[in-house]
């Protein structure tokens, strides 16, 4: 009986937080349709979640109806009509049925709807049988870029259909169609519903540095599932730093085998392929960032003639504790550092298949050169003694220029843009201090001084995800707008989306992910959904219905607020077992039937140790 | 600790290169390779004594058994420790371990560890906050004996044993000469598990038993229920989560589950003390038991609101011996936990029938209600024969305790509060310092590490009173996705603190030590989280 007045509640709940949905996404409904919809809604007997003790416990903010999607689309309206679906009897259809990236969505998406033990069709509706893909370019890509185009329009009605112009916004299409499905008492339900969607920037990016901690493959793959889920489209791969270097070169093999942590802690060639063509077909760029002239010690341990020799009492190599190491930074004036680089990036480029190559130049400390007096000289005969943005200027160019002549394009730190040096034009610009106590001024004050030479920007120092307080810190992340700042329309024209960073010094395998998600769909949605969708008190809890969402497709997404998912928690059913060798795997989705195996268990785990 | 241990520790400092300049932009220091070495085969937490000589043997694995020196004080403890211990020693599967081992181990390599147990166990056997947990490990060449007068001492050397074996570059196990002379520094080691804002199911709570064995805590403080949900099943009263849990179905748990979780902790030697956290923090119990709580007051009416549980009519009264004897059965410890913090007054400011029953009662505040109620339950429980742990403002408020009573001192200004509840002469915990659901950016294990239980103004007497204390986490923010990740290795920090001796407070000595402490426990398959800077561990979680 509870159960039946409870769902007429929920009911009546649910049905507000659908105009409210639909209030957020197009900001104008009058009064009397909602409570149209209210009415229409609860003869249609709508099952909501209990997922909060917010019900209990009222918190401020509206709840949206289950299978609210994560990034807001553009336009998003929701019916209160329902349709369902049987697994038995659907398919996807498209005019590109023989692409790749295609199939192995469909492939991908399958299990995401219906892969839940025993879901099956809603009784008393009918089941639609086919989501219709159009790709009217007509043209399977291959790999996504900065000008790819990602929109896509979304019809659930009496037949369902998805229009793209390219795959990329088929499969931005598919992830949303994927989170308007919900389950209730094991049935499938949709809300009829049309989405005209499109992201407001081109580069949303989420970088990873597996320098600091080696961060291995499954877990690699398990993020650009999540990034997937999320609409990012840029892995910022920060490959190798200072503490090691685990990318394998085959130009120069010693790199990673004197560098590396140990000869296992490496990334071979074909697991940057591997990794290249699980975000491809995600639609998920890949690009690699080498960062010269610092943060290169580890390429020292192989090469040490790459790196400058810190001079004290006229003698290299000698360090002053505090000041420099013995050695540090590229040495920038010797020929071989380029013919080095040349060798290495053209490698590079036969490895990474994304246009841009991220060329670092962050944290240039000058002291060390500062010390050495055949860079003093170096710089007399080229009248640029004591300004080393100047060198740092003249590396820039040496460097960006082997980039250009191998066809790339390259994107950089803002350090030496804000030290003065003069970068080329095509350079984009990633804007990354600021965000934290730890610069004076705020990142705005760094865009203002880089947007204005004419540079496309990239902001990131808002969204260090590696710096953790006591939650909730997810609405700073979300209030965080990369075009806030002081400017002309073109300068904020030119901000071609943000980046949210995870330095590795505190998180490796085992805490990565749930360090990650949710508080990166944060990021997501700023970057995906129109300026206006900014709401942070309704924003909590369809975050918290696409962090569910994600801990039941197996991303361990840590909670925000208090309540609980449902029977797919994490913990449930199968553990997470410990083994060195697996990684945490989806333990969502299944509850193995009844107590006896909690009973069990301890005498499983016994049996098996 | 002799010179020679403290002299090797310190020589691996060293080999840590020193940074060149510190840049904190990024937050990044320019420490290269990895910011903290690790040891070999150290122990965590540190011993009493421990002497250890660079001389060591392989140690077989093929051949090792443990061997009962007397067959006869055995019992099943014991032997499902050794079915334990022994792929926690040298891996549960050989084929993830770091160094692939071909190995053949020499004729002269240990093949045995004998077990002496002095006081027979039993099959029965519950750990108690007065077992005694002391051993002594004596490894000399391949000869290897672990003696304790109880079966909780053993469990402890186990444990220690299975830390100082180590696997060498060859692929070969090898433990150096040792000896160790062993006892905890307190008698109360716990962690707080808060199970009510959000679930944690029983596997993960079993996985966190493992844990917590394996850095020699002995007590789980389970704040099973809380205002937020109502997961424990009772028999008595199956309405208390039928309509109080997240899910009366999945969000829940059964007493079979309870009965697991005690049996798998007790095989661990660590006491399972439940919290049922009254007269706050209820919230949950309401919707079960109606008319338990306060209604609330707006004017005249009732508005619709609950606050603390009622303390006035004799039903409350009856209600709470009812379930407490059903708890008191449940959980065998002498000790159960009965909250008492936290209570807002204004619920029953609002209720014209508490204010009635305080001038009835002659009572001028509000605290002296709480008291009324306090002491009522505390008769009630010390009737069943059993003793309570409570939160400090039971004591502040000035209720009359059983002289066993464990006050648990939580908020900050906890010195102060030590030394006045030892002065009461109470037995005493702290915890305030150890919160774990607290965090911050870097290498927050220090501040943990760092925190005293001694430094307050007190006698030496007083000082007698400290049990120990219990690190905390509390579930707003975690549930299985995180919460095993954000108390490890956080939680050995505590560990070690309430386990060696009290001149064992560097956290610069101890962090290598740490990092080895760590990548163990990622080996032996826990998510546990790096926390002193870059570094890598051989098995990563995840793979390699």
């Amino acid at each position: 009986m509870r159960r039946i007045v409870l769902s007429w509640i929920l009911c009546i709940v649910l049905s507000i937080q659908v105009v409210n949905g639909w209030l957020t996404a197009n900001n104008a409904r009058s009064p009397l349709l909602s409570i149209l919809v209210v009415s229409t809604c609860c003869v249609s007997r709508l099952h909501g979640y209990l997922t909060y003790l917010a019900l209990r416990m009222p918190l401020k903010g509206t709840r949206p109806p289950p299978g609210s999607p994560w990034p807001m689309p553009k336009e998003w309206n929701p019916t209160s009509d329902l349709v369902t679906f049987d697994p038995d009897n659907f398919r996807f259809s498209s005019n590109l049925m023989n692409c790749d990236i295609v199939i192995q969505a469909i492939e991908r998406y399958t299990p995401i709807l219906f892969g839940y033990k025993g879901v099956k069709k809603a009784a008393g509706l009918s089941p639609l049988t086919e989501l219709k893909m159009t790709i009217s370019s007509n043209k399977c890509d291959q790999y996504p870029r900065m000008a790819m185009d990602e929109s896509y329009e979304l019809s659930v009605g009496d037949t369902a259909e998805l229009t793209a112009n390219q795959v990329w916004g088929m499969l931005r299409g598919l992830e949303t169609f994927s989170q308007l499905i919900f389950y209730q008492d094991g049935q499938i339900f949709m809300n009829k519903t049309r989405i005209i969607d499109g992201p407001r920037f081109s580069y949303r990016g989420l970088h990873t540095d597996t320098a600091r901690h080696y961060i291995p493959l499954p877990i690699l793959k398990k993020n650009l599932d999540a990034m997937s889920y999320n609409k990012f489209n840029v892995f910022h791969w920060h490959i190798v730093d200072d503490q090691s270097f685990p990318f394998v070169s085959k130009t120069f093999p010693e790199l990673s085998k004197k560098g590396a942590y140990t000869n296992k802690h490496v990334y071979k060639p074909e697991d940057v392929a591997d990794i290249i063509e699980y975000a491809r077909v995600r639609g998920i760029r890949v690009i690699p960032e080498f960062d010269t002239p610092g943060h290169t010690h580890s390429w020292g341990k192989a090469f040490p003639e790459l790196l400058t020799p810190c001079y004290a009492n006229g003698v290299p190599g000698t360090p002053i504790w505090g000041k420099y190491a013995a050695y540090e930074n590229f040495d920038v004036t010797k020929e071989f550092v380029y013919e080095f680089l040349g060798k290495f990036f053209a490698e590079v480029k036969e490895v990474f298949h994304d246009e841009y190559i991220h060329m670092g130049m962050d944290e240039a400390y000058y002291r060390c050169w500062q010390s050495n007096p055949d860079i003093t000289a170096f710089m007399q005969e080229r009248r640029i003694e004591g300004n080393y943005s100047k060198l740092e200027q003249y590396y820039a160019e040496r460097t960006l220029g082997i980039i250009s002549d191998l066809g790339r394009k390259y994107v950089i730190w803002q350090d030496p843009v804000e030290n003065g040096a003069k970068v080329r034009d095509d350079t984009v610009v990633m804007v990354w201090k600021g965000g934290n106590t730890a610069h004076e001024d705020h990142w705005n004050s760094y865009m203002e001084k880089i947007a204005p030479r004419g540079y496309n920007t990239i902001l990131a120092s808002c969204w260090y995800l590696n710096y953790i307080k006591y939650p909730p810190d997810w609405e700073a992340l979300y209030t965080c707008d990369p075009q806030d700042f002081n400017g002309s329309q073109a300068e904020k024209d030119r901000v071609l989306g943000g980046e949210t960073c995870m330095w590795s010094e505190y998180v490796d395998g085992t805490n990565i992910l749930p360090r990650y998600w949710p508080r990166a769909s944060s990021v997501a949605e700023r970057l995906w959904s129109p300026k206006i969708v900014k709401n942070t008190t309704d924003a909590m809890y369809r975050i918290d219905q696409q962090r569910c969402r994600m801990v039941r497709r197996g991303i361990p997404a840590e909670p925000i607020l208090d309540g609980y998912c449902g029977d797919y928690d994490w913990g449930f059913g199968d553990v997470d077992t410990p083994e060195v060798d697996k990684p945490p795997t989806c333990t969502g989705g299944f509850r193995l039937e009844g107590r006896i195996t909690l009973l069990v268990l301890p005498l499983l785990i016994v049996f098996v140790l | 600790m002799t010179m020679s241990s403290f002299v090797g520790i310190i020589l691996l400092l060293i080999a840590v290169e020193i940074p060149g300049s510190f840049q904190h932009d990024r937050g990044h220091s320019k420490f290269r390779g990895p910011q903290v070495s690790q040891t070999a085969g150290t122990p965590w937490p540190m011993p009493l004594s421990y002497h250890t000589q660079a001389t060591f043997t392989y140690v077989d694995a093929g051949e090792f058994k443990f061997t009962d020196v007397d067959e006869s004080s055995s019992c099943s403890i014991l032997e499902e420790a050794y079915n334990r211990y022994f792929p926690l020693i040298f891996g549960r599967r050989p084929e993830t371990l770091f160094f692939k081992s071909s190995f053949k181990a020499p004729t002269d390599a240990m093949t045995e560890l004998m077990v002496k147990l002095e006081k027979p166990c039993k099959d029965t056997d519950y750990p108690m906050l007065e077992s005694d947990e002391s051993y002594t490990l004596d490894v000399n060449g391949n000869q290897a004996m672990l003696s304790a007068s109880e079966i909780w001492g053993v469990l402890r050397g186990l444990e220690t044993f299975s830390q100082i074996v180590y696997q060498s570059n060859d692929g070969g196990f090898v433990v150096n000469n040792t000896q160790i002379v062993d006892k905890p520094r307190f008698n109360h080691r716990g962690m707080l598990l808060d199970t009510s804002r959000h679930f944690i199911s029983v596997p993960i709570l079993m996985t966190n038993l493992d844990a917590l064995a394996q850095n020699k805590f002995n007590v789980f403080h389970w704040h099973i229920v809380d205002d937020q949900s109502f997961p424990f099943e009772s028999s008595t009263f199956p309405n208390l989560s039928e309509q109080g849990a997240y899910d009366p179905e999945t969000h829940v748990y059964t007493q079979t589950d309870i009965k697991n979780i005690i049996e798998y902790a007790r095989m661990r030697g660590i006491r399972v003390v439940p919290e049922f956290d009254s007269p706050g923090h209820t919230s949950s119990w309401g919707y079960g038991q109606p008319d338990l709580l306060t209604k609330c007051y707006t004017g005249s009416q009732p508005n619709g609101q609950f606050g603390p549980v009622n303390p006035v009519p004799n039903s409350t009264y009856v209600f709470l011996k009812s379930f407490f004897t059903e708890i008191a059965q449940l959980f065998p410890d002498h000790y159960m936990h009965l909250g008492g913090d936290e209570v807002s007054f204004a619920c029953w400011q609002s209720n014209p029938e508490i204010t009635s029953f305080m001038k009835k009662m002659g009572y001028t505040s509000y605290s002296q209600i709480e008291e009324y109620y306090m002491q009522n339950l505390l008769n009630i429980v010390g009737g069943l024969g059993k003793g309570y742990q409570i939160w400090q403002e039971v004591i502040d408020n000035g209720a009359k305790v059983r002289a066993d009573t464990v006050v648990e001192v939580w908020k900050a200004g906890w010195e102060a509060e030590m030394e006045k509840v030892t002065k009461l002469g109470y037995k005493t915990l702290l915890s305030t310092c150890w919160y774990l659901n607290y965090i911050s950016y870097g290498s927050d294990w220090m501040a943990y590490y760092g925190c005293e239980p001694f430094n307050f103004n007190g006698t030496d007497a007083q000082k007698q009173l400290i049990q120990g204390g219990e690190t905390c986490m509390w579930g707003e923010y975690v549930d299985g996705t995180n919460v095993i990740s954000r108390l490890w290795p956080r939680a050995s920090a505590v560990g070690e603190r309430l386990w060696s001796a009290k001149e064992i407070n560097s956290a610069f000595l101890a962090q290598s030590r740490l990092t080895e402490h760590r990548c163990r426990m990622v080996r032996r398959g826990f998510q546990a989280e790096p926390i002193t800077g870059p570094g890598f561990c051989r098995e990563e979680f995840g793979g390699v």
